[in-house]
């Protein structure tokens, strides 16, 4: 058992005119989830701390939340890799709703701004759509994408420009554009392409640093781009 | 606030948004999740979806019907069976059309891989029949049916908690819902409501199962009288990593992964001869904790290993990257070089809401139906899946059967009177929503929810016995009485996850003691429900499903016959 001191960033909108930090002493094991802590907390100590959570092993994105200055979830970073005294924060740039929830609306709506569906009209086969391994392999990093929000989050330049798609939405539009199968690829470029788009991105690199699923999201914008530019020229 | 729609739908998991993109072509439909819909819990389903393609080897429906019957022990409805396995091939081409990006053979074809219990030729030797996007394909096909819902208009309502779902007078009139966010309760007028509101494995204490996974549905709906069918068959996944009870996919042994003991040795060999660790879950399960119980178990401790070490890193890295993932974060080993420590973890209700092929929610024994409510997906029982699930057969389910209930949905439609919710059930609900915010009480829910989780993997697991399930019945009524003591720190309205939690617990409680009764009942070992006392399976007395009710004199047992077209129950060996 290790004797840690979880630092919480609280806020009830009902009661707090701004957010306080409450500190709380927790004993936990080193392999045990920061999640668990958290739940540690909530269970034994204040049963009013709030913090979205579900899977608990990092495949459905809810417990996202910035953790001693670095977005990351709960659920995938473990007592042993982390210091004795631990603080936790919502994600930045979000809305707060209540102590560790933010509104994910704002960021869930960028998705729906880049066609985020396979679009393809050609009459199906009666058999399965043929896509080569290597094809495949040009989605497989995109397609892991679990929606945390732990990028656009962490993004200076969404922080400085609300309006910006993001990059988990830009990720999104290159999972499609990357997909042999598509066929809305000039028009979800052309979306990409706009202002407040890809080309707010600077290449700074904390999304790719903060993705727990080691997506090169930079990476991926940056294809974006050159895809972009030929489109146009 | 008060909203109209033709169809309301509880859970965005596969079964939910199939079933939206369907009831969509015949009017407004609202979906309603209590997470974000992308948050389902269908997203952590890894290793597969059954279906006979052939696009690895030969394989046919009928084999593909033969093993769900077999591995059902006998109990899964063969009708319903049949129609699934038939309609399996178009659901997963139809899947792929929509865009998801399954893996692909050499020749651009979708892979598959073999999986538990899945054979060619009726038995003869294990077949690739597990349609794969490596080790997320939950994951891969909840993305692609969320994408294409939202082109057909569904309109989401995300972090909707259901608190009631009106069933009045042998008809559903809609659902009643609290806005997380806000602390506003929303009353949902619908002419068709579906429950696809997924598994309930929290009644354990190591489960596979997200924190979200308690029932609420059918706790609900127990609640206002319908029946729960088959809740004594819970399947143990068997190869849980140790201690959290995350899991590892069936897959890892359809690559060519092995379970060994202390001595090194391959146990399976010895409980299924022909496909060896490919048996059925409930086999593997019983095998495993055999070998724990004698002294087996690694270093003599309670668990096995899982080795992957025979499999290639490329072939991990490529079919198998999320548990190699889960493996290293969570265990500290690279399973290309360590063996893994693994025990059975709760993973499936085989038990649910009972529904006729098309999602309908029969009321009693006889084959009467609620009129305008239907369930699809794991809540459900239709029952395909009888005392045992094969694995990749459940993601089928909910695709098969969540398109199935949005097309009867979309017939019943034409002819359905408008909804509506009962000004008296409205009201209840309100206040009592409302007295829990802050309530005043000594006990509390989390000390009640663990001390249950415990009990319930204590005495009623893997193994069962009278004596056990006589003690956990009369636990569960003790908690319960508890329960109605607890007390409530958060008074406030917005996202007050406390009063949640409790609203979760109630129907934790509710479904336990369902589950306990009908083991203590069901005096044969079938499938996943193993009795020590009564280790044989007893078509004589047994060859039928047991219906739950809830009535004024308490839990009242009922039973039904199960549907034998094509194969009749012979003894399983494999």
């Amino acid at each position: 058992m290790k004797n840690c001191t979880f630092r919480i960033k609280r806020f009830d909108p009902e009661r707090d005119a701004a957010p306080r930090w409450e500190e709380y002493a927790v004993q936990v094991e080193p392999f045990q989830r920061l999640l668990d802590g958290l739940a540690k907390v909530k269970d034994s100590i204040d049963g009013s701390l709030t913090y979205r959570r579900s899977c608990a092993h990092g495949i459905c994105g809810s417990c996202a939340m910035k953790i001693n200055g670095k977005n990351r979830l709960a659920c995938q970073t473990l007592v042993k890799d982390m210091p004795d005294t631990i603080e936790f924060e919502p994600l930045p740039a979000f809305p707060v709703i209540k102590d560790l929830v933010v509104d994910m609306d704002p960021f869930f709506g960028k998705n729906g701004e880049v066609l985020p569906r396979l679009i393809n009209e050609e009459p199906p086969p009666e058999r399965e759509r043929l896509q080569s391994q290597e094809e495949q392999h040009r989605i497989l990093e995109a397609i892991t994408c679990i929606m945390c929000g732990c990028c656009t989050s962490s993004c200076p330049s969404y922080w400085a420009d609300r309006k910006y798609l993001g990059p988990a939405a830009i990720l999104k539009a290159a999972r499609f554009v990357l997909d042999t199968r598509d066929r809305a690829i000039g028009e979800r470029l052309k979306i990409i392409a706009r202002p407040h788009g890809i080309w707010r991105c600077h290449s700074i690199y904390n999304c790719v640093e903060v993705c727990p699923k080691e997506i090169d999201i930079t990476g991926h914008i940056s294809k974006m781009k050159r895809m972009a530019l030929k489109k146009r020229g | 606030m008060t909203h109209n729609f033709d169809t309301v739908i509880i859970g965005s998991g596969l079964a939910g948004l199939r079933a939206a993109i369907e009831a969509a072509k015949h009017g407004t439909v609202a979906v309603l999740t209590k997470l974000y819909p992308t948050r389902s819990h269908s997203t952590a389903a890894q290793g597969g979806i059954a279906a006979a393609l052939g696009n690895e080897e030969p394989d046919s429906p009928e084999w593909h019907f033969y093993d769900t019957a077999k591995g059902s022990d006998f109990l899964g409805d063969q009708a319903a069976i049949e129609v699934m396995c038939e309609d399996a091939i178009r659901t997963v081409i139809e899947l792929e059309h929509m865009g998801v990006p399954f893996s692909r053979t050499p020749e651009g074809k979708i892979a598959q891989r073999r999986f538990g219990g899945h054979t060619r030729d009726f038995g003869a030797a294990a077949v690739r029949r597990a349609c794969y996007s490596a080790d997320r394909t939950g994951h891969a096909i909840l993305f692609a049916l969320y994408e294409q819902s939202g082109l057909q208009g569904v309109k989401f309502f995300d972090e909707f908690h259901v608190l009631d779902i009106a069933v009045e007078e042998g008809g559903c009139g809609g659902v009643i819902a609290l806005e997380i966010k806000t602390g506003e309760i929303h009353m949902f007028s619908a002419k068709a409501t579906l429950v696809a509101s997924g598994g309930y494995g929290r009644v354990y204490k190591t489960t596979s199962n997200a924190i979200a996974s308690t029932g609420d549905c059918l706790g609900i709906l127990f609640r206002t009288g319908v029946p729960l069918q088959d809740m004594e068959f819970f399947q143990f996944h068997p190869t849980g990593l140790y201690g959290l009870g995350i899991l590892v996919t069936e897959g890892a042994r359809g690559e060519g992964g092995i379970l060994v003991n202390r001595e090194g040795e391959r146990f399976m060999e010895r409980y299924a001869p022909t496909i060896k660790d490919l048996a059925p879950r409930d086999m593997v399960s019983r095998a495993i904790m055999t070998e724990v119980r004698e002294g087996r178990g690694i270093d003599g401790r309670d668990f096995v290993h899982l080795d992957l070490r025979g499999i290639k890193r490329g072939i991990l890295e490529e079919r198998l990257p999320e548990i190699t993932t889960f493996c290293k974060i969570y265990m500290g080993l690279d399973p290309a070089l360590a063996p893994i420590p693994v025990l059975p973890t709760a993973h499936y209700a085989m038990g649910g809401i009972p529904t006729d092929i098309d999602g309908r929610v029969f009321k009693d024994e006889k084959g009467g139906v609620v009129e305008g409510l239907f369930a699809a997906g794991e809540c459900a029982c239709v029952s395909v899946h009888g005392a045992n699930r094969l694995g990749c057969n459940s993601l089928l389910d909910t695709v098969v059967f969540g398109r199935r209930a949005g097309m009867e949905i979309g017939r019943f439609l034409k002819s359905a009177e408008p909804g509506g919710i009962g000004g008296d059930l409205a009201r209840r609900t309100v206040e009592g929503h409302a007295s829990m915010q802050g309530r005043s009480g000594t006990e509390k829910a989390p000390e009640i929810r663990s001390e249950l989780q415990k009990r319930m993997t204590d005495e009623c697991s893997v193994f069962r016995h009278r004596e056990d399930l006589e003690k956990l019945v009369a636990e569960i009524r003790a908690l319960e009485r508890r329960a109605a003591g607890i007390g409530i720190k958060d008074a406030g309205k917005r996202f007050n996850t406390e009063v949640l939690e409790a609203i979760e617990l109630s129907h934790l409680l509710a479904l336990s003691e369902v589950i306990a009764l009908s083991a203590l009942r069901r005096e044969e070992s079938r499938g996943a429900h193993s009795r020590e006392d009564f280790p044989k399976r007893d078509d004589v007395n047994w060859l039928k499903h047991t219906l739950a009710f809830r009535t004024e004199k308490g839990i009242e047992l009922r039973h039904k016959p199960v549907s034998i077209t094509k194969f009749k129950p012979v003894e399983r060996k494999y």
